[in-house]
């Protein structure tokens, strides 16, 4: 019997079976910063979220935003510091609540970072795990197995969790939402070499998956007020 | 009904107890037990009272029992006469000396010049006189001299310590036959904890070792829990990072009780991990990365650079002050690079250092602050915050003669 046959005969009892389910959606994570969130949408929840960028590209800074977010919706956040590069203070002049992070320094070590992600994300009730790898070598992050960040992808999947991995190249193939940040500018003010002042850096990011045409720039001021 | 003992200055309570689990100790040497229900097991109250005051005579106590329908008769009436009395009608305490009564001296003496001296006197008197002139006082004397006040029974109870403890037969080598240890007494720690409605919010366990020394360890839980599989893992887990040094041959685990952790959930409440399970986790984390590595940061209250210190506890509380959003953050290197820096004019022109190396293209500084100079280790630098020409935009600071790669802007 030829499957359209079947599909025929049967398919008015059971009707519902054979209709196509549509993932539902599992909602987004606002990143505080609205140009970001009008480029992607938010950060999506359940689903792996890749930012990538060199050293100074603003990367962390969008983390912190992140964090920001959810620690003020009263979520519970755990980031997962591959080299131990957090900084508190920066993190609640960010607006991080630092009562509601739960902070794990793995000292470099990627491997101890993998294993301490995957416990957390078993145990589950995290609103963002955040990894952050911005300190590990391209060529070392490549060499985790995809079947880790696969495993990964699987544990948040229909959780309202957020998982969110930063490093300097893009190594995760499975990444629901990928963003490459880039520094555009310095922002300095005062007199040259007497009375200067940091007082933001001007970023840039691209939606690399999936593609945007265009990105979105945002400042981040380093001076309170 | 309710009996009194009273032992003459010798403590009655153990005996008390035998009879009834519903005993006030009113004083060292006087106990009232409840003895409703023990007509059908001992008979009258007389015969109540006779085994009350054989089992005291075995004992080696000489006390008198007073059994009465209010704990306040029985009491007197055990004070006041010997052997056995029951008190069927206030009439009976009518011959007792007033004094018995304990009132106030000031009331002592007034009754004394009116010339009352026995609990009869006192209970002839008229209510509505002695409300006028001896007052709330002098109407609760009447009543207790009448062997009418009525007043529940306050049944001290014993305070419960939950310690559980177990010496084994052979030495114990290896930690997971030692679990199976662990479990049992956990099980009877957690089912005597359910009983009195309560949790653990502290473990102590301790571990008498082959050679003669012990093995303590504590475990404080940042939520009172009452769950043996999750103390179980816990304490294992410890164990494996801090294992005794000998065979162990004998365990003793005891809790600090605490009221169990109340939580109404909520449609709209935020997402939260489970404390027992998050605790599971966590101690699973540091048994990979190190106790010291794994907690909640805590600023501290000092304006020493990157000064925080790593708190345990997880906190649940809203903060009211939230910082600003689109904040430049910051990635430190832990301990800083050392660096190399050349000068132009008293300005870092050039930087070297592991991770950012090249001509500083603008630098802001030098940013001088110091501390802590009224303790053992004072803090004096210079930061500067520096672009390099290799795009990194990163903070430096010398202390004393040193330069340092702090960390960049991120």
């Amino acid at each position: 019997m030829q499957p359209a046959a079947l599909r025929s005969s049967i398919g008015p009892r059971f009707s519902t079976d054979f209709a196509f389910r549509e993932k539902p959606p599992a909602g987004t994570l606002s990143t505080g910063i609205p140009e970001v969130d009008k480029l992607t949408g938010g950060i999506p929840r359940g689903a792996i979220t890749e930012i990538y960028g060199s050293p100074s590209s603003g990367r962390t800074s969008l983390l912190v935003a992140v964090l920001a977010g959810a620690s003020a919706r009263e979520e519970c956040c755990a980031l997962v510091d591959t080299a131990g590069a957090f900084d508190p203070q920066a993190a609640a002049r960010g607006g991080v609540d630092l009562a509601r992070l739960v902070w794990i320094r793995c000292g470099g070590n990627a491997g101890h970072a993998l294993k301490a992600a995957d416990l957390l994300l078993a145990g589950g009730g995290f609103g963002v795990v955040a990894m952050d790898m911005g300190d590990t070598p391209p060529q070392e992050a490549r060499r985790i197995p995809l079947a880790s960040w696969f495993r990964f992808r699987r544990a948040v999947e229909h959780t309202p969790t957020a998982l969110i991995v930063i490093g300097i190249e893009p190594c995760i193939s499975c990444a629901s939402l990928c963003l490459e940040m880039r520094r555009e500018g310095v922002c300095w003010s005062g007199v040259p070499g007497c009375s200067q002042l940091l007082r933001g850096v001007r970023l840039r990011v691209e939606a690399r998956k999936p593609v945007r045409p265009a990105g979105a720039a945002f400042e981040a001021g380093a001076l309170a007020g | 009904m309710f009996a009194c003992i009273y032992g003459k200055g010798s403590p009655v309570l153990a005996c008390a107890r035998e009879f009834s689990p519903q005993v006030e100790e009113t004083a060292p040497d006087t106990a009232i037990i409840d003895i409703r229900g023990l007509g059908r097991l001992l008979g009258s109250p007389e015969a109540i009272a006779g085994a009350i005051r054989r089992r005291a005579a075995e004992t080696g106590l000489e006390v008198s029992v007073g059994v009465a329908s209010n704990p306040d008769a029985a009491f007197h009436a055990a004070r006041g006469f010997a052997g056995i009395t029951v008190v069927e009608s206030g009439e009976q305490l009518g011959s007792l000396p007033v004094e018995l009564l304990s009132p106030p001296p000031e009331i002592l003496e007034t009754l004394d010049r009116w010339g009352i001296r026995t609990f009869r006197d006192l209970a002839a008197l008229p209510p509505n006189g002695v409300s006028e002139r001896l007052g709330p006082e002098g109407v609760r004397l009447q009543k207790l001299a009448r062997g009418a006040a009525i007043r529940p029974l306050r049944p001290a109870c014993p305070e419960p310590v939950f310690e559980e403890f177990l010496e084994l037969e052979s030495p114990v080598a290896l930690l997971e036959p030692l679990a199976f240890v662990l479990a049992r007494l956990l099980n009877r720690l957690c089912e005597k904890l359910a009983a009195h409605g309560l949790a653990a919010c502290e473990l102590r366990l301790v571990l008498r070792l082959e050679d003669r020394t012990e093995h303590a360890r504590g475990l404080g839980l940042p939520v009172p829990m009452r769950h043996p599989r999750a103390f179980l893992k816990l304490l294992q887990l410890d164990l494996e990072a801090h294992p005794p040094q000998a065979p162990v041959v004998a365990v003793t685990l005891a809790a600090t009780p605490a009221h169990p952790r109340t939580h109404q959930e909520g449609l709209f409440t935020p997402l939260s991990p489970e404390p027992e399970k998050l605790e599971i986790t966590l101690a699973r984390i540091q048994a990979l990365v190190g106790e010291s590595n794994v907690g909640t940061p805590e600023l501290l209250d000092t304006n020493r650079p990157g000064a925080f210190r790593m708190r345990k506890a997880f906190s649940l509380v809203r903060r009211l002050d939230s910082g600003e959003g689109r904040r430049l953050a910051f990635r430190a290197f832990r301990p800083p690079r050392p660096a190399a820096v050349r000068l132009v004019s008293g300005q870092p022109a050039y930087v070297s250092a592991p991770g950012a190396r090249g001509k500083v293209i603008a630098a802001a500084g030098p940013w001088r602050t110091s501390g802590d100079w009224w303790t053992p280790q004072p803090w004096a630098r210079d930061e500067w915050d520096v672009e390099l020409s290799d795009g990194v935009l990163c903070r430096l600071c010398r202390e004393g003669a040193g330069w340092f790669l702090e960390g960049v802007y991120d």
